[in-house]
């Protein structure tokens, strides 16, 4: 059984750009896979050479074990769901939906039945004689949802989907999106910069860095077990600790990771305190405070949860943890 | 702590800062209340020169259509008739006007067919340096006087013109003779043919064509061309489905350039082609030589007449929806 979509030594350059690295990684069938790293890492660049708008300088990338080079966009067997939505203005949302039954030769009343089943799918039943310019940033895209499914691809790519949503919808967004996709049971490779929304939503992550994978793994794992002091900052936030801290605090001379919400706050020269530290400031976040802590000198993040007893600004404080949370990362 | 005194110095100097008490300074202020008086500022000369100057002159042009020349004294009848315009319907005035729009429709179609892909290169690949090449190639010829283009022209369709050696020298001098003894396309030489006419139209108007067509491929987002082909669209059908529906519009306005400046020009086909007139040659003739403004005007309507008849077709075409 073939992976879905295969990166073999994967390269793409721009002139003296390294957009995509050597990047390698095996995306399952069924799986929700999602793409995740600041702008400029790449996880665009892979979805392109995924679609067929980019072709790789180096390596190799196979859908369902075939061979893609050379095969031009409109032959490959996936579709993808742009980060602007790409809908055409001139046509309305049920031909927009009907575009690539029509462009495949099917009947118009076949093309139209499919698309209302699509629309209702993304629950816009009803919505067929509307032109794109009359729908919300939210209908729309679940327009382009649509008319990407509606050609029953075995591998969806979804560019940024939620980026252009606010903060409510595109929670509402992303478990639809995440039931939609079990219900289908197809693959979903989904590229996004927003953490949170890779670890609520993906089986597996990809964290990219300057056009390589810094880690793959199920969310959990990236979390608890970031590889890199990269992959520590930018899944969740973290306390990345120096080698030469850890050293003192743990033994080993590695680069360790401590998140915040796992660092407990005791009163000065409590028993089981592990370090001391002065309280720079706190802030109110309703369901939690952030306490921001000078350890000698390195600046440290703890989470307090609601109703915990929050230090005063300057105080002395000692700090305490469970030695299986300080996670040192062996990863470059 | 300051005293009152100063403070209030400071006040007073800020404000002098802060827009001044000039003449300049209370003009704005009075324009910035009212917005309105702005706007009639700016609009007011415009639409008095178009509202009354120039539409003014159109509705006396076209009352004069409705008057008759009485043949005896040749003096203007100032009494409503449609007798003018049954002139227009005699073989010798329809031949003229089938000649005029049957041109202008084939240098319309002509300049839409060899701007596209001139215009599709600059709002797709040309960035940049080539860009401004690009800007610069489709504006120099309207930099020129038109009447030094359209003599250019004869010179370069002449009988002894470069288009006659050029043939000559690829030994093709047959086909150029060939070509010009088929009726109603060909002639003495290029500069005295109906080809010559169409030849010289298409390069005339050309940049009219591209300019637009090149504005309207320009906000066709590179994505939604993608999109179509990832929804399984050969090129052919991305063009054929997406290109060319979202720039219709703009090769609907360089259509209207094109036709209307082709249906209203005396000039080329004065220079260069047959003794056959135009539209714009036969109401020069009328209101000049002739003295018959009646039927000058009643010509005149005919473009303004076929421009309606177009637009309304092209609104009916959804040529305006994309705007």
């Amino acid at each position: 059984m073939p992976a879905a979509v295969t990166f073999r030594n994967v390269s793409r350059h721009f002139g003296a750009v390294r957009a995509v690295d050597d990047v390698t990684v095996e995306i399952a069938e069924g799986e929700f896979f999602a793409m995740l790293g600041p702008s400029g890492s790449g996880k665009t660049t892979c979805l392109r050479l995924v679609a067929g708008f980019e072709q790789p300088t180096a390596g190799e990338i196979a859908v369902f074990g075939q061979n893609m080079a050379g095969v031009p966009p409109y032959r490959r067997p996936v579709n993808t769901v742009f980060q602007d939505y790409a809908l055409f203005p001139h046509l309305n949302v049920r031909d927009n939906v009907a575009y690539g039954l029509m462009i495949a030769g099917r009947g118009r009343a076949e093309r139209h039945r499919a698309a209302e089943a699509a629309l209702e799918l993304v629950q816009l039943p009803g919505y067929g004689d509307r032109k794109p310019g009359q729908l919300s940033g939210g209908q729309r895209q679940r327009v382009a949802l649509a008319r990407a499914l509606v050609l029953e691809p075995r591998v969806l790519l979804l560019d940024e989907p939620l980026g252009a949503l606010d903060l409510k919808l595109r929670e509402q967004m992303q478990e639809e999106l995440k039931a939609l996709q079990r219900k289908l049971g197809i693959t979903f490779v989904f590229v996004t910069h927003d953490q949170g929304e890779a670890l609520s939503m993906a089986d597996r992550v990809a964290v990219f860095n300057q056009g390589r994978i810094a880690q793959v793994g199920a969310p959990s794992d990236v979390y608890d077990r970031p590889a890199t002091p990269f992959v520590a900052d930018f899944v969740g936030s973290s306390n990345v600790l120096p080698p030469e801290v850890t050293g003192r605090l743990a033994g080993r001379r590695l680069p360790a990771s401590l998140r915040p919400e796992l660092v407990r706050i005791l009163p000065p020269g409590a028993a089981g305190s592990l370090a001391t530290a002065r309280v720079i400031s706190t802030q109110f976040h309703g369901a939690v405070t952030r306490v921001h802590l000078s350890m000698d000198g390195l600046d440290l993040a703890a989470l307090l949860p609601r109703g915990a007893r929050v230090p005063e600004e300057g105080a002395a404080v000692g700090l305490s943890w469970d030695p299986d949370d300080l996670h040192l990362m062996d990863g470059t | 702590m300051s005293t009152p005194g100063l403070s209030a110095e400071t006040e007073a100097s800020r404000a002098s800062r802060r827009g001044g008490e000039g003449l300049g300074a209370r003009l704005s202020d009075l324009l910035w209340r009212r917005p309105a008086l702005l706007l009639a500022l700016l609009l007011g000369p415009p639409l008095l020169w178009l509202g009354v100057v120039y539409l003014g002159s159109l509705f006396a042009l076209l009352a004069q259509s409705f008057f008759s020349i009485d043949e005896f004294t040749g003096q203007i009848r100032r009494e409503f008739t449609l007798k003018t315009y049954g002139e227009l319907l005699t073989p010798a005035n329809l031949d003229i006007i089938r000649r005029t729009v049957q041109t202008a429709a084939l240098v319309t179609v002509t300049a839409a067919v060899i701007a596209f892909p001139i215009a599709y290169y600059a709002a797709r690949y040309a960035r940049g340096r080539w860009k401004a090449v690009f800007y610069l190639g489709v504006m120099l010829p309207l930099w020129s006087s038109y009447l030094v283009k359209v003599y250019s022209w004869k010179l370069i369709l002449a009988k002894e013109g470069i288009l006659n050696w050029a043939f000559g020298k690829l030994g093709l001098t047959w086909a150029l003779e060939a070509y010009l003894s088929l009726p109603g396309v060909g002639g003495n030489s290029l500069s005295t043919s109906p080809t010559g006419t169409f030849l010289v139209f298409v390069y005339v108007w050309l940049p009219f064509m591209i300019l637009p067509i090149q504005a309207s491929l320009e906000r066709v987002p590179a994505s939604m061309l993608e999109a179509s082909g990832d929804l399984g669209a050969r090129p052919a059908q991305t063009f054929r489905h997406v290109i060319l529906p979202l720039a219709f519009p703009g090769v609907i306005a360089g259509s209207i350039f094109t036709f209307s400046l082709t249906l209203g020009d005396y000039i080329i086909p004065q220079i260069i082609g047959t003794s056959a007139r135009f539209i714009g040659q036969a109401v020069y003739q009328h209101q000049g030589t002739a003295g018959n403004i009646p039927l000058a005007a009643a010509f005149a309507v005919v473009p303004i007449a076929i421009m309606g008849l177009y637009l309304w077709w092209a609104k009916r075409r959804g040529a305006f929806d994309a705007l």
